[in-house]
């Protein structure tokens, strides 16, 4: 069944910014193929994972400009639809976690009314319907008292809670593709695994496709098939992710060495050279 | 041996009527790398404050070096302590050049050979002379991170306080900010007592650990147990469970 029509096809996809002296390429070609599999994207800040993430749901913001040969999910070319129809597409097909749960939700409605919000805006039911959904994902989420909660507005949350109020909202539409961008970086070590573990549990569940964005290496290791290292916006290699130790790029080799271990012996770390990268 | 470098005893702190730090015991050592470890809102950073005088509500004891010290800002403190945040974004200037954030604790504490100094300084953590006059817009995140501890060295302090000096950065800038610090340590003898998140980075810094957790120490270990996981409290265990142990 992967071996069919990819779920998602990206061939040459290129996002530019202009600048004084003429426009800067952040996301310099980057072609990409995905199934309903869990694909890790990692690389330093500024090498173009969100641009990428942000390209494919065609959300650059201006005056950034994107282009690609294709830009293909489930057979259909995203360049051509209107923007209507991408906006019907977002949320219902394709979703995206974004790094910050307070800034993503909205402060002055209450989190039951915008996890409704989602679910109606892309399927028609009835308001017990709704309700019932709300709960029920609330509930997948691993809110205990979910009526509760469904009162309470955002600032009334954890960062955890909130974290994973946003993953229900975003797959409250059973999309087919979920996009996390760092999607538990503003969140404590323990919890972050929690938040990983549910959205693991759900994509799997349910067979959908993932992209999970991350600059921490180790994670996407955990918690992704493949993985793909960007450098200052292309992709320097892909590998399976129980082959990311040996990875054979120096540029990976150089960023898994720099890595602290939990069982440390090393005296000095290696670093980057980055004059070899043309970059800071 | 003589008077530790920092030594808490029954401290509490408070903000307002609220109480978030309880009933602290701590001794470092001169020379010691010690860690405060444990999640967010714990009370690493108010240990921090309060050492630094940025918390004045406590109560208890807290020496520097021997040297009792009292509620507020100190200038006098300045000098043997100084405090590195996270965020090297928001803690300096956006206006001032990387010269002027150097320059400005010489000219309040009323030191002289500045030029020298600075340039001296600069060399120290790494950072070329052409930096001097860049404004921190013009920086990226880790040169900035590299001022700031610029700036906190100008007094030639003995104790530094970190608070999380390299969660805003990349792991390969990390790497480079973690060497710079370790280096910085043995060459002038520093104290560190620093507040991380990351317990593989306290394997690679520290000596010993305490770990925090709702505002009290649970357990202070030596970093050496991070490598067999061997630890008294099960908070601890679940920290070092959750902080994936296994490695890639
Ligand atoms: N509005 C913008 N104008 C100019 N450059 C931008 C803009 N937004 C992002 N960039 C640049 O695009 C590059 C890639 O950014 P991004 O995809 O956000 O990186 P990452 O997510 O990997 O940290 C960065 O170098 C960033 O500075
Ligand atoms: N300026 C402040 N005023 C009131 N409460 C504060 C202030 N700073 C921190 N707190 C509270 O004190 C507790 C401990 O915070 P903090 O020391 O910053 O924790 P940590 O550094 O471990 O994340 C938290 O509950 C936090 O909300
Ligand atoms: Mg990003
Ligand atoms: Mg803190």
């Amino acid at each position: 069944m992967t071996a069919t029509k990819p779920l998602l096809d990206v061939e040459n996809l290129r996002v530019s910014f202009p600048t004084p002296t003429g426009p800067v390429e952040v996301v310099k070609g980057l072609n990409l193929s995905l199934g309903r599999e869990r694909l890790g994207i990692v690389g330093e800040s500024g090498s173009g994972k969100s641009m990428t993430g942000r390209a494919i749901l065609r959300l650059i913001r201006k005056p950034g400009k994107m282009t690609a040969d294709r830009l293909a999910f489930d057979g259909v070319e995203l360049q051509g639809l209107s923007e209507r129809k991408m906006r019907d597409l977002r949320g219902a097909r394709i979703s995206m976690i974004m790094q910050d749960p307070k800034f993503s939700l909205n402060p002055v409605m209450t989190i039951g009314y915008q996890i409704a919000e989602a679910l109606k805006a892309h399927e028609n039911l009835s308001r017990r319907d709704v309700q019932a959904r709300v709960i029920e994902m609330l509930q997948a989420v691993r809110i205990n008292d979910p009526e509760q909660v469904a009162q309470m507005y955002p600032h009334q949350v954890s960062g955890g809670m909130g974290q994973r109020i946003m993953i229900a909202m975003m797959l409250i539409p059973r999309p087919d593709l979920l996009i996390a961008d760092e999607p538990t970086s503003a969140l404590d070590v323990s919890v972050q695994g929690q938040v990983l573990d549910l959205i693991d549990e759900l994509v799997r569940e349910k067979g959908m496709g993932l992209i999970l964005i991350s600059h921490d290496l180790n994670l996407v290791a955990r918690y992704c098939d493949r993985i793909m290292v960007m450098h200052a916006g292309q992709v320097v290699e892909t590998c399976a992710a129980k082959d990311l130790h040996k990875a054979q790029h120096p540029y990976t080799r150089g960023l898994l060495a720099a890595v602290p271990q939990m069982k440390e012996t090393r005296e000095v770390l290696p670093v980057l050279d980055r004059s070899q990268w043309g970059g800071t | 041996m003589g008077n530790p470098a920092i030594l808490l005893k029954d401290l509490d702190i408070s903000y307002g009527s609220t109480k978030v730090v309880r009933d602290v015991n701590l001794s470092v050592a001169e020379g010691e790398s010690f860690a405060l470890v444990g999640e967010s809102g714990s009370g690493k950073s108010t240990v921090l404050k309060a050492i630094a005088g940025l918390a004045p509500d406590w109560t208890g004891q807290i020496s520097v070096l021997g040297q009792p010290r009292g509620h507020g800002p100190d200038s006098g403190f300045a000098k043997t302590c100084q405090m590195v945040f996270q965020d090297p974004y928001g803690s300096l200037h956006p206006r001032k050049v990387v010269d002027a954030v150097l320059r400005e604790p010489l000219k309040v504490h009323g030191l002289g050979n500045r030029d020298a100094r600075i340039a001296e300084v600069l060399n120290a953590v790494g950072l070329d002379q052409r930096f001097r006059f860049r404004f921190p817009h013009q920086l990226s995140g880790g040169q900035r991170q590299r001022v700031a501890i610029a700036r906190a060295l100008m007094l030639e302090p003995k104790v530094m306080l970190l608070d999380e000096p390299t969660s805003a950065l990349d792991v390969s800038v990390q790497a480079e900010i973690l060497n710079l610090l370790k280096r910085l340590r043995a060459e002038q003898g520093l104290t560190y007592l620093m507040v991380t998140h990351n317990l593989p980075v306290v394997s690679f810094m520290c000596d010993r650990m305490a770990v925090m957790n709702k505002g009290e120490i649970v357990e202070i270990a030596d970093a050496k147990q991070l490598h067999s996981g061997d630890f008294s409290h099960d908070y601890t265990r679940e920290l070092y469970a959750a902080s994936g142990a296994e490695a890639v």
